[in-house]
C-alpha cells in the first residue's frame, strides 16, 4: 500500500514539472489524450471483461464534433467539448444496448461492426470533412479567461482532465456498482442467478467507458488542432486495445504505461520504419497474447506485491 | 425499358449479379470462419489477410513465377492453407484452455503483420490481375450481358460451398469433425487424433478464405488492405446467420451480397453500411443471429 502511494506521488510530480525537462508539450499531450482513451477502455476491459472492438468511433466522432463546433460554428472549448462527449454518450447507449445483448466474442464483433458503421457515416458526412477531416481546429479560452493557445497552459488543462477521469475511475471501480462489475467479470450466470440485472450494469459501464473515450477524442482535437478519419478508424480500436492489454488490463496504471509505450513507439518508429510500423504493432500484439497476458504492471504487481493482491481477493 | 423505383431494370440486374458475386465471396469467408470457430473456438480475425494473402499469391505467382491462374486456384490456397497451419502451431494451440477474446486479439495481430509485411513489399496501391483468356468476355442474355467470368466466380465459390457442407454433414471425417466441435475429449478417447483435425480443420478454413482472394483476384483490385474492411462485413454476415450452421453462413452471406448490389443502385450512401444496419436489426430482433442454435 505504502509502495502504491509513493509511486502515485512520484508520478505526479513527474507529470507535474514534465514540460520543463525538455519533452515536448503537445507530444505529452498527446500522451495524456491516449492515456485517458486507454483508462476508459480498460473500464470495459479490465473491470467487467467486455472486448469493446470499436472504441475509435465515440473517440473519433466526439473529436469530430468538437473540432465542428469549435471552427464551424464558434463554439466555446468547454462548449464543444461537452458537446463531443454528449454525442459519445449517445453513441455508446445506441450501440452499447445493441452489443450488450450478446457476450463474449460476439459483443467484440458487434462492436466492431457498428463502429465501422460509424465510419462509414464519418466517411460520406459533410460535416467530417470526408477523407481530408477537419483542420485548424482552435484550441480556444478556458471560462473566457484561460486562453490555451500556449503549449504549457494546454497541457495543465488536459493533465486535469486526464487526473479527474483517473480518479474518477477509481471511484467506479471501488464503488459498490463496481463490485457489481466485478461480480460480472468474474462469474457473469452468477451475477444474473444473484438477482442483478447484468445487461443493465454492462450498459452503464460501455456508456460510461464510451463517454470517456469521447473526452479523451475531444481533448485530442483541440490539442492537435486536426481530426482525421484513422481516428474512428479500426485501427485506433486496435491500438487502444492493445495499449491496455501490453500495459496491463484491469490494472489502474497498466494502460497508461501501455499509451505511453504504443505512442512513444508508433512517434519513433514511424519515421525509421514506415510503412512497417504495423508489422511491429502486430509482432507485439502476438507476443503480448501469447507469454504476457498481464501486462507490463500486471506482471510487476504479480512478482512484487502478491500477498497484497490475495488480501484484496480474500477482502473482496 | 422496364424500370423499378427509376431505376433501369438492367442497372438493377447488373448491381444484383456484383451482389451474388460478392455475396459468394462472403459464403466462402463466413463458412471458413464458422468451421474454425466451431472447432476451435478462435474467431479467426486473420481471415480477411487470408483473403488477401490467397489473391496475393494468385499476383505473385503470375507475374514472377509464371503461374497461371488454373495453377493459381489450386496453389495459393494450398500455400496459404500451409501458412495457416504453422501459424496455427506456433500461436494458436497456446490459447485454446483460455478465453476466446485471445483468440481474437492474437489473429488480429497477425492480420496486422501480414497486411503490414505486404504494404511494405508491393506498396498500398491495387495491382490489378488479368482475366484468365477462357474465361474473358459475356454471355448475352436478351436483357443483360452477364460477364463469364462473373458468373464462374459464382459457380466455383458455390460448389466450393456445397462440398464442404456436403463433406461436414454427410460424410464421415464430418462426423467426427462434428462430435469433435461437440466434446472433444470424448472424440479423443475414442482415439481420434483431436489436434490433427483441430490444426487440419485450420488450415482449411484459411485455405478457403485463399480460394476466395484468388477468385476475387480479377474482379478487384489485389491490395493489402482489400481483406480488412471485408473481414468486419463477414463478421457481420457471421453474426446475422448465426455462428454456429454452416447453411447460415452460406445463405446469409449470398442474400447479403444481394441486398449490397441493390442498395448500390437504389441508395449508393448506405451500400457500405447496409449489412450493418440489417445485423443491428437482426440483433434487437433475434440475439442469436437468423439460423443460430443458443
Amino acid at each position: 500500500m505504502r509502495a502504491h502511494t509513493v509511486i502515485f506521488v512520484v508520478l505526479s510530480i513527474l507529470a507535474l514539472i514534465a514540460p520543463w525537462l525538455g519533452l515536448y508539450p503537445v507530444f505529452l499531450m498527446k500522451l495524456l489524450c491516449f492515456a485517458m482513451f486507454a483508462c476508459a477502455f480498460n473500464l470495459l476491459l479490465g473491470y467487467t471483461k467486455m472486448l469493446s472492438f470499436g472504441h475509435a468511433a465515440y473517440f473519433g466522432s466526439s473529436a469530430y464534433v468538437t473540432g465542428w463546433l469549435a471552427t464551424v460554428h464558434g463554439w466555446g472549448t468547454v462548449e464543444s467539448i461537452l458537446a463531443g462527449v454528449a454525442v459519445a454518450m449517445l453513441l455508446g447507449l445506441v450501440i452499447g444496448a445493441i452489443a450488450v445483448r450478446r457476450q463474449g466474442i460476439y459483443f467484440a464483433m458487434i462492436t466492431l461492426a457498428l463502429s465501422q458503421l460509424v465510419f462509414f457515416v464519418c466517411l460520406q458526412a459533410n460535416f467530417t470533412g470526408g477523407e481530408n477531416g477537419l483542420q485548424g481546429i482552435p484550441r480556444g479560452t478556458l471560462f473566457g479567461v484561460m486562453a490555451l493557445g500556449r503549449d504549457r497552459t494546454m497541457y495543465y488543462f488536459v493533465l486535469a482532465a486526464f487526473v479527474a477521469v483517473f480518479v474518477f475511475i477509481r471511484r467506479i471501480v471501488h464503488s459498490p456498482f463496481g463490485q457489481v462489475l466485478n461480480a460480472i467479470r468474474a462469474n457473469e450466470p452468477r451475477a444474473i442467478s444473484l438477482g442483478y440485472k447484468v445487461d443493465r450494469y454492462k450498459l452503464v459501464a460501455f456508456v460510461l467507458s464510451a463517454s470517456l473515450a469521447g473526452l479523451a477524442g475531444s481533448l485530442k482535437a483541440l490539442v492537435l488542432g486536426f481530426v482525421t478519419l484513422s481516428d474512428v478508424s479500426q485501427g485506433t480500436s486496435g491500438e487502444v486495445i492493445l495499449m491496455t492489454l501490453l500495459g496491463g488490463s484491469g490494472t489502474f496504471l497498466g494502460p497508461v504505461v501501455g499509451a505511453i509505450l504504443v505512442v512513444t513507439l508508433q512517434e519513433y518508429l514511424s519515421d525509421v520504419v514506415g510503412a512497417w510500423v504495423s508489422v511491429i504493432i502486430g509482432g507485439i500484439f502476438v507476443v503480448c497474447v501469447i507469454t504476457f497476458r498481464r501486462g507490463f504492471v500486471g506482471e510487476i504487481q504479480r512478482r512484487f506485491a502478491p500477498r497484497a493482491g490475495e488480501l484484496v481477493k480474500r477482502a473482496g | 425499358m422496364t424500370a423499378v423505383f427509376g431505376v433501369p431494370l438492367p442497372a438493377i440486374l447488373g448491381q444484383l449479379m456484383l451482389g451474388l458475386v460478392n455475396g459468394s465471396f462472403y459464403a466462402l469467408l463466413s463458412l471458413g470462419l464458422a468451421v474454425i470457430f466451431g472447432l476451435l473456438g478462435v474467431v479467426n480475425f486473420a481471415h480477411g489477410a487470408f483473403y488477401m494473402l490467397g489473391a496475393f499469391a494468385a499476383y505473385i505467382g503470375l507475374q514472377f513465377l509464371g503461374v497461371n491462374y488454373w495453377c493459381a486456384l489450386l496453389l495459393a490456397p494450398l500455400a496459404v492453407g500451409l501458412l495457416g497451419i504453422v501459424i496455427e502451431r506456433l500461436f494458436l494451440r497456446h490459447l485454446y484452455q483460455l478465453d476466446p477474446l485471445y483468440g481474437l486479439l492474437l489473429t488480429f495481430g497477425i492480420a496486422l503483420i501480414a497486411e503490414g509485411i505486404m504494404r511494405g513489399l508491393f506498396g498500398a496501391s491495387g495491382k490489378s490481375y488479368p482475366v484468365p483468356e477462357s474465361l474473358q468476355g459475356g454471355f448475352n442474355l436478351g436483357f443483360m450481358v452477364l460477364p463469364i467470368y462473373r458468373a464462374w466466380a459464382v459457380f466455383a465459390s458455390l460448389t466450393v460451398c456445397g462440398l464442404t457442407w456436403f463433406l461436414i454433414e454427410r460424410t464421415r471425417l464430418g462426423a467426427m469433425l462434428r462430435a469433435a466441435t461437440e466434446n472433444a475429449r470424448l472424440v479423443q478417447a475414442f482415439g481420434i487424433n483431436v489436434p490433427l483435425m483441430v490444426m487440419t480443420t485450420y488450415g482449411a478454413g484459411v485455405a478457403l478464405a485463399a480460394l476466395a482472394g484468388v477468385l476475387a483476384a480479377p474482379v478487384t483490385q489485389v491490395s493489402p488492405l482489400m481483406g480488412s474492411s471485408l473481414v468486419i462485413v463477414v463478421f457481420a454476415v457471421v453474426v446475422i446467420g448465426g455462428m454456429g450452421s454452416i447453411i447460415g453462413a452460406i445463405v446469409s452471406g449470398l442474400v447479403l451480397g444481394m441486398i449490397e448490389g441493390l442498395t448500390k443502385v437504389i441508395y449508393p450512401e448506405a451500400s457500405n453500411i447496409v449489412v450493418f444496419v440489417i445485423m443491428a436489426m437482426v440483433l434487437i430482433w433475434r440475439p442469436t443471429g437468423l439460423f443460430g442454435r443458443e
